[in-house]
């Protein structure tokens, strides 16, 4: 069994998914666009960098079967849950943050103002 | 041939520093903890690849740790950012 190709596959996924966040991060005017394609596409890169790790980890297990794959995958499920989990807890923490600080969207319509008004 | 984890450790160094231009000129404080979210996020990528390129199995405990720490500078700025410090 052979992981190579998905491996590469996979790599590839998670680096123009990560490239795209940063082109995201340079070119948008707010901070609220900015906040969203910095969580959604890191998010979905760091995903795919831990699966192609796990598939690595997967074929060369199967191929020789020495066990510190077994750990070395394990730990990389735990970290990519911990990532995950706090990524999207962070960003709306981060635009809680932004809107009590005073810093308005630019162009549209701000139903969380409209709301505490009343 | 060129070795395909480190080719991505390359691309990941890269889009560090790409993402360091937003921290060092971003208007608002908000935006600065929203460029360091993204490195921090890349750093424990590059963290996890360096462990499987090197095959260091204690390499990924510390990127479970440097995720969750981040977490909590994370939630740290935010709330001095929102002024409820």
């Amino acid at each position: 069994m052979d992981g190579g190709l998905i491996t590469t596959v996979c790599i590839g996924i998670g680096l123009l998914a990560s490239t795209l966040g940063v082109v995201g991060i340079l070119r948008f005017p707010d901070v609220y666009t900015r906040l969203h394609a910095e969580t959604k596409l890191t998010t979905f890169g760091s995903i795919f960098l831990c699966l192609a790790i796990i598939v690595h980890v997967l074929s060369k297990y199967l191929a020789g079967g020495d066990g510190q794959y077994v750990v070395l995958g394990v730990h990389t499920l735990v970290a990519l849950a911990a990532l995950a989990f706090t990524n999207a807890i962070g960003a709306h923490a981060i635009s809680r943050a932004a809107h009590r600080a005073g810093i308005k969207p630019e162009g549209v319509i701000d139903r969380l103002s409209e709301v505490k008004q009343k | 041939m060129i070795d395909i984890w480190e080719a991505a450790l390359a691309v990941l160094f890269i889009l560090i520093l790409v993402v360091l231009i937003r921290l060092l000129k971003g208007p608002t404080a908000p935006d600065r903890v929203v460029a360091l979210d993204a490195i921090n996020t890349f750093t424990v990528c590059a963290i996890l690849i360096f462990g499987v390129a090197y095959q260091e199995t204690v390499y990924v405990d510390v990127a479970i740790v440097y995720a969750l720490l981040s977490f909590v500078g994370t939630l740290y700025l935010a709330k001095l950012v929102g002024g409820d410090i």
